[in-house]
């Protein structure tokens, strides 16, 4: 995993990381959805651990359970087997110590706040006093660059900017994790490139651990750290590519040959462990026997 | 990013009040077309089959003999039946009683004693059945156990449960206020329900990951998102209880609302069917503009919720 061409300075970044706290510690987890017959095991064997400062992006074709395991860190749902720790708590307690934040690829804003009202919800169930709360989030306008649209309504505002205002709100209460489920999923290729960027400014300067799930190769690799690469049937973590690209990542990363290299590396970690051959013939004998059986019936 | 890409620039706004009021002008003038629509085809039916009418008498120094015989005979448009509208306007003027005030003043007197029991009934039946709804949609089992009964109460005719209501309490017009409720407490039950469980799944999701308590989801997502649907179920309980209340009212021997005006002209409705008629138009009246409060009520709370300004009044 570790490459041999890196600089330096990356292998120092590595080392540091190392040493670093870990901040999420998955173990021999499992998680199977209904049960009998008709059980689906989403995820089988998952060790993964990231370290504070860390960028990790889970990345795989649909149905490999990358968003399910985001949903395991997170507590919003359980698992079958293994254990998830969050800054070495069960991961139930680290969201009851509201120890991440949570960004979907919805915005989810609520219609009848007003922006900058979206943004100190969590302040006020987390009981911070008014002042704080105005502070908190006009310094976070500044940061997700929306200023002079706090008394504005989501519905007044393009997709990206509510994005950047779902961020905001993930941030607001300072949690030293940062969930992300497909956030630019739903964004046009401009927007998200340029979401991108702000977003790899805004962990520069928050210094906050994210782990972010989606099926873009270019943004995994242009934004994270690691790329953990999941495979289906069950979904597993079939590999964990080191992007050794320099920090801060800018417009010119996505020239880098490096990165051309490594966006490679990925989509062909992710070829080769599609199902095919024999695998996949017996998958398509199978739908064709169903097929044929619901025909017949 | 353009500060002014998302939000609305002063002219903006202008042009969209100006557009705004000019839809109230228009609202305005359909329903005054409609309700001329509605008159000319009464009275157009009585032209082609009422009764014989005539006018003999002196306007301006001018003498008029008018008579005129409809082509066809129907029943339905007689002048028992169907009344000329303007004799059912004439009503409104005249006395209701010998030497006493105008039928019109009369009624809206007791109109607005019925307005009174079902306010009232209304706003007992709102609380009683949005507090069901918070009840049910954090207890499964009270859910299970209670909504069908919640709906076989309302399959027994308010007719029956009345006189009930009305002995068991014997409070006046506050009886009657009961008997509203019972008849408004539904719609609100099953729209608030269905609203408290209408907030997006993911909305559900990061009020978990705040670790939020259940008083606060439901104060600050399930009670906000409930109100579109919460509103529509008051409309539908507005109109009703109306109804309820001039129901109630028979039972418990109300002599000052609208119940009794139906009962005592519904007795005479041989010698003088326009009184009937125009009890009935103040009762629908009296829900129009009930339907219309609550309407009102509602623009002015979601007003800033989805970038639509609508102010109508009327249903």
């Amino acid at each position: 995993m570790t490459e041999s061409e890196t600089g330096r300075s990356a292998a120092d970044r590595t080392k540091a990381r190392s040493t670093a706290r870990p901040v999420v510690e998955v173990d021999g987890l499992e998680k199977t959805f209904g049960s009998g017959e008709s059980a689906v095991r989403a995820l089988e064997d998952i060790d993964l651990t990231i370290r504070q400062g860390e960028f990790v992006s889970l990345i795989g074709p649909s149905g490999c359970g990358k968003s399910t395991l985001l949903r395991l860190i997170g507590d919003l749902t359980s698992p079958s087997a293994g254990r998830v720790l969050v800054n070495g708590k069960p991961a139930a307690r680290a969201r009851l110590d509201r120890d991440y934040g949570m960004v979907f690829q919805a915005p989810v804003l609520m219609d009848w706040r007003t922006i900058d009202r979206n943004i100190e919800l969590p302040l006020e169930i987390m009981g911070f006093r008014r002042a704080e709360r105005s502070r908190r989030s006009a310094e976070l306008l500044k940061l997700v660059e929306l200023e002079g649209f706090e008394g504005k309504h989501p519905w007044q505002l393009s997709g990206g900017m509510q994005q950047r205002v779902a961020i905001a709100r993930a941030l607001a209460f300072d949690p030293k994790l940062l969930l992300m489920d497909e956030p630019f999923g739903a964004l046009d290729e401009m927007t998200r490139e340029r979401m991108n960027l702000e977003l790899m400014k805004i962990w520069g300067q928050t210094g906050t651990t994210v782990v972010f799930v989606t099926h873009s190769i270019p943004e995994a690799v242009f934004l994270s750290t690691r790329v953990a690469v999941m495979s289906p049937r069950p979904g597993r973590i079939a590999r964990v590519i080191e992007v050794d690209l320099p920090q801060p990542r800018t417009v010119e990363t996505r020239e880098l040959p490096r990165y051309f290299e490594l966006v490679t590396r990925v989509r062909e970690t992710l070829r080769r462990h599609e199902p095919e051959g024999r695998e996949l013939e017996e998958i398509e004998a199978s739908d064709a026997a169903r097929i044929r059986a619901e025909g017949l019936a | 990013m353009a500060v002014a890409a998302g939000s609305l620039s002063p002219t903006a706004r202008a042009a969209s009040v100006g557009r705004r009021s000019i839809s109230v002008w228009r609202k305005a003038a359909v329903a005054i077309v409609v309700l001329l629509a509605v008159v000319l085809i009464w009275e157009a039916a009585k032209w082609l089959g009422g009764d014989p009418w005539f006018i003999h008498g002196t306007v301006f120094g001018v003498r008029i003999d008018y008579e005129h015989r409809p082509p066809l005979q129907w029943r339905i448009a007689d002048d028992l039946s169907l009344p000329h509208v303007w004799d059912v306007t004439r009503a409104f003027v005249d006395p209701a009683q010998r030497n006493g005030p105008p039928l019109g003043l009369v009624l809206s007197g007791q109109a607005l004693f019925t307005f009174r029991e079902a306010l009232v009934g209304f706003v007992f039946g709102g609380i009683l059945g949005l507090g069901l709804a918070v009840w049910f949609v954090h207890s499964q089992l009270a859910e299970r156990a209670l909504v069908p009964y919640v709906v076989a109460s309302q399959t027994v005719p308010i007719l029956a449960i009345s006189p009930i209501v009305v002995n068991a309490t014997k409070a006046g017009w506050l009886s009657v206020a009961l008997v509203t409720a019972y008849l408004t407490f539904f719609p609100v039950t099953i729209g608030a329900l269905r609203g408290l469980r209408a907030a997006d799944p993911r909305a559900f999701e990061l009020f978990r990951s705040y670790a939020a308590s259940r008083r606060q989801i439901l104060m600050r997502l399930r009670m906000p998102a409930s109100l579109p649907y919460l509103f529509a179920a008051l409309r539908i309980a507005a109109a009703a209880a109306v109804i309820g209340a001039i129901i109630g009212e028979i039972p418990a021997g109300i002599q000052d609302g609208l119940a009794s005006a139906i009962v005592n002209y519904n007795q005479y409705y041989v010698t003088a069917p326009e009184r009937l008629w125009a009890t009935i138009v103040l009762c629908s009246a009296v829900g129009l503009v009930f339907v219309g409060l609550v309407k009102l009520a509602e623009a002015v709370v979601l007003r800033r919720r989805y970038g639509t300004l609508d102010v109508s009044p009327g249903q």
